[in-house]
C-alpha cells in the first residue's frame, strides 16, 4: 500500500499536465512505516529518453544516484517513481514491467488530451512476472 | 576488499544493507561474490542467460564500467562499486500491438482459443481503429462490444447530453448519467469495461467541414445515426476516404443493416440515390422504436466490424439484411453497385462533401435529439431556417390564449399520443387524416397547429397553406416545448 498526501498527488498531476504530450517522470521520497510506503515528497526528474518521449521515459543513472543521496540526507528513502501515460490508461505496459525493479512503487497517472486523470500504483511481483496493483491512499492535509 | 553500494530497491535482498563488502579483483568477480552471498539478488541483476539486465548500470567510483573494461574492469583495495538502476518505462505502443500483456491474455482468453481469432486476430483487434458516429441506441451496444472485444482505438462522435428518454435503449448510460454529456459518461463506462482501449471523443456535430479529418484517423466507420443528412454525410465521407461504412438503421420493430464499401461493393447512394421527401419517413423520435431493436442491430454492426478487422467470414457487403422483430424473420436483399452512382460510379459528379441538410430538404422546426445533428434550439433559433414555415412560439400561444384571441388550435398527433399530454380545446386531426378533414377548418380562421416537437405540424402547415388556409401557423417546438417552458406539469416524451 502506498500513501500520498493530496498535495503530492496534485504536484504529480500538474507535472503530467505540463509535460503533455510527453511523459513526465519523478521520484517518490519518504519512508516505509508499518508496511505502508508513506510518500513525503515527489521530486520532478528529467525525462532523459533519447527518443519518443511521448511513449517512453528514462531517468539517467547519475540522476538516480543524486536522488538517492538527497533522500538519505533527508532521512528518507527512494520509495519509487511516478510517470505519466499521455492518452493512455493508468495501467503499466509490458515495457514498464520489463524495466521495473522489485520493491519500488510505480505510480502512473493517465493524462487524457492534456487533462490528468486516474492515478494508480503498482509493484512488481517477486518472480518479475506481473505488475500487481496496490492500494493508493490519498491523505488529506494534516493527517498522520 | 571492494565495497558494493546497493540501490534502495535491492537492499531487501541483502538484509537491508546499503553496501556489502566482497572479495574479487574484477567487477565480474565482485558481482559474483555478491550474488553468492545474497542469492535473491541474482534474478534482478542477471537475465535468464546470465547477462546483466539492461537497466543495471555498474559504476566504479564515479565511472560507468561500460566505458572502462566493462565487467573485466579491475578493482583494487578502496575501490567502491555502485549498482545504479536505470529507471525507465513507458506507454504500450498503440501503433505496435505486437504484444499482449498477461492481463490482456487473461481477458481475451475465450477469443485466443478460437481458431478464427487466436493471438493474431486479437492483435489485429488491438491495432484496429473504429469510429462510431453517434453514441445512441445503435452506438451503445456497438461501443460496448467493440471495447469488450479489445478493439484498440474507439472514436465516438456525439455532442448530446443524456436524456431520460434515452435510457429505454441506450445501454451505455444509467439513470445517474441523465443531464451529463454523453461522451463523458460513455468514456467512463467504456474505460471501466476495458482500460486497455483508447477512447477518442469527438464532442461535436459531424459536419461536412470536419468529417474528412475525423475519418482520416480510423480504419472503419460504423454509422449509428438516425437522420438522413448525417447518414448521407457518413456515406459520402467514407467513399471519399475509402473506408468501409458499417451501416444499420431502425424503426419501431424493424431494422436493416449492411456494409457499404465502395472499393468492394455498393455504397448507400447505390441503394438510395436520393433521400425520401422530408417527413415521409418518420424518425425514431417521431415514430418510436422498440428499445431492444437497436440492441439487435448494433450487435450486428459490431459483428460485421469485427469480421472486417479479422478479415474473416463473409461480410454484409452487397447484401441488405432486413430484420423484422415482430415476426422474428431475417431477410436478405442483394445489392448491386450502381454504375450510374454519382458518388462511387465511374463518372462521379459528387467529389466533395456537400450541404446535406439542403440535399435532404430538412424541415427547420424538426428538433433533433439524434446524434450527429445540432441541438433543437440551435436550429429553431436560426432565423434563416426558421423563416420558411410561419410559426408562433409557445410564449406567443400562451399570450394568445390569455388574451382570449380567436383562433383554432389543431393537434395533428396520433390518438395514442393524446393520453400522454394534451392542450385543452384543441381540434384533433391526426396528420394522415388531414386531407379528409379539411372541412373541419375554415380558411378565414387563425390556425395554430402543433404536434410533439413541431416537425409533423410543420408539414401540416405547409399542406394547409397550399390548400388556401393562409392563416395557419406552426407551434415551434410542439407540445414538448410548451411543457418545458409554459406548463411544467405536462410530461415531455
Amino acid at each position: 500500500m502506498i500513501a500520498l498526501p493530496a498535495a503530492v498527488l496534485k504536484d504529480i498531476r500538474e507535472h503530467g499536465r505540463a509535460s503533455y504530450p510527453e511523459e513526465c517522470c519523478g521520484a517518490l521520497l519518504g519512508a516505509l512505516r508499518d508496511g505502508v510506503a508513506r510518500v513525503e515528497e515527489a521530486q520532478r526528474m528529467e525525462n532523459a529518453s533519447p527518443q519518443r518521449r511521448e511513449r517512453r521515459f528514462e531517468i539517467e543513472p547519475r540522476a538516480y544516484l543524486c536522488i538517492e543521496r538527497r533522500a538519505e540526507e533527508l532521512g528518507w528513502t527512494v520509495l519509487g517513481f511516478y510517470h505519466s501515460h499521455p492518452d493512455h490508461p493508468a495501467a503499466p505496459s509490458a515495457y514498464d514491467r520489463e524495466q521495473a525493479l522489485p520493491f519500488l512503487h510505480y505510480v502512473i497517472v493517465a493524462v487524457e488530451g492534456g487533462r490528468p486523470g486516474e492515478a494508480t500504483s503498482w509493484i512488481l511481483s517477486e518472480d518479475r512476472g506481473v505488475f500487481e496493483p496496490e492500494e493508493l491512499l490519498l491523505e488529506a492535509p494534516g493527517s498522520v | 576488499m571492494p565495497k558494493i553500494h546497493l540501490p534502495t530497491p535491492l537492499r531487501p535482498y541483502a538484509e537491508g544493507a546499503a553496501s556489502v563488502e566482497v572479495s574479487g579483483s574484477t567487477v565480474s568477480e565482485a558481482l559474483e561474490g555478491l550474488v553468492v552471498r545474497h542469492d535473491g539478488l541474482r534474478r534482478h541483476l542477471y537475465d535468464e542467460k546470465g547477462r546483466l539486465r539492461s537497466y543495471v548500470n555498474i559504476y566504479k567510483n564515479d565511472e560507468d564500467v561500460r566505458y572502462l573494461q566493462q565487467e573485466a574492469t579491475s578493482l583494487v583495495q578502496g575501490d567502491a562499486l555502485s549498482i545504479v538502476p536505470s529507471i525507465a518505462g513507458g506507454t504500450a505502443e498503440a501503433a505496435d500491438p505486437s504484444t499482449l500483456s498477461n492481463e490482456e491474455i487473461r481477458r481475451y482468453a475465450r477469443h485466443l482459443i478460437m481458431p478464427e481469432v487466436g493471438l493474431d486476430g486479437q492483435k489485429k483487434l488491438k491495432a484496429a481503429r473504429v469510429l462510431a458516429v453517434g453514441a445512441g441506441g445503435l452506438g451503445s451496444p456497438l461501443a460496448l462490444y467493440l471495447v469488450a472485444a479489445g478493439v484498440g482505438t474507439l472514436g465516438l462522435v456525439d455532442f448530446d447530453v443524456v436524456d431520460d428518454s434515452n435510457l429505454q435503449r441506450q445501454i451505455l448510460f444509467g439513470t445517474g448519467d441523465v443531464g451529463r454529456p454523453k461522451l463523458a459518461s460513455a468514456a467512463a463506462r467504456l474505460k471501466d469495461l476495458n482500460p486497455n482501449v483508447r477512447i477518442v471523443a469527438h464532442e461535436e456535430r459531424l459536419t461536412s467541414a470536419n468529417a474528412l479529418s475525423i475519418f482520416r484517423d480510423f480504419d472503419i466507420v460504423a454509422d449509428g445515426t438516425d437522420n438522413f443528412p448525417t447518414r448521407y454525410l457518413v456515406n459520402d465521407a467514407c467513399v471519399l476516404t475509402g473506408k468501409p461504412n458499417v451501416y444499420a438503421s431502425i424503426f419501431r420493430f424493424e431494422g436493416q443493416a449492411s456494409v457499404f464499401w465502395a472499393e468492394k461493393g455498393p455504397c448507400y447512394r447505390c441503394l438510395y440515390a436520393e433521400p425520401p421527401p422530408p417527413g415521409l419517413v418518420p424518425s425514431c423520435a417521431e415514430g418510436g422504436v422498440l428499445g431492444i431493436l437497436p440492441g439487435l442491430l448494433g450487435v450486428i454492426q459490431a459483428t460485421e466490424t469485427i469480421k472486417l478487422i479479422l478479415g474473416n467470414g463473409e461480410p454484409l457487403i452487397g447484401r441488405l439484411l432486413l430484420v423484422d422483430a415482430l415476426t422474428m424473420r431475417f431477410r436478405e436483399l442483394k445489392l448491386r453497385k450502381n454504375p450510374a452512382c454519382v458518388l462511387c460510379g465511374p463518372n462521379p459528379t459528387v467529389t466533395k462533401l456537400i450541404d446535406y441538410e439542403a440535399f435532404c430538404g430538412v424541415s427547420s422546426e424538426e428538433p433533433r435529439p439524434e446524434p450527429g445533428m445540432p441541438p433543437a434550439d440551435a436550429l429553431v433559433s436560426s432565423p434563416a431556417m426558421f423563416g420558411r414555415i410561419p410559426a408562433v412560439t409557445v410564449e406567443d400561444l400562451k399570450a394568445m390564449r390569455d388574451r382570449g384571441d380567436a383562433f383554432v388550435l389543431v393537434d395533428v398527433r396520433e390518438e395514442r399520443e393524446w393520453a400522454i399530454s394534451d392542450l385543452a380545446d384543441s381540434v384533433k386531426i391526426p396528420l394522415g387524416t388531414l386531407p379528409q378533414n379539411l372541412e373541419k377548418l375554415s380558411r378565414e380562421d387563425e390556425i395554430v397547429v402543433y404536434c410533439r416537437s413541431g416537425a409533423r405540424s410543420g408539414n401540416a402547415v405547409q399542406f394547409l397553406r397550399q390548400a388556401g388556409y393562409e392563416k395557419a401557423k406552426n407551434l415551434a417546438g410542439g407540445i414538448n416545448r410548451w411543457a418545458e417552458r409554459i406548463d411544467p406539469s405536462l410530461p415531455r416524451y
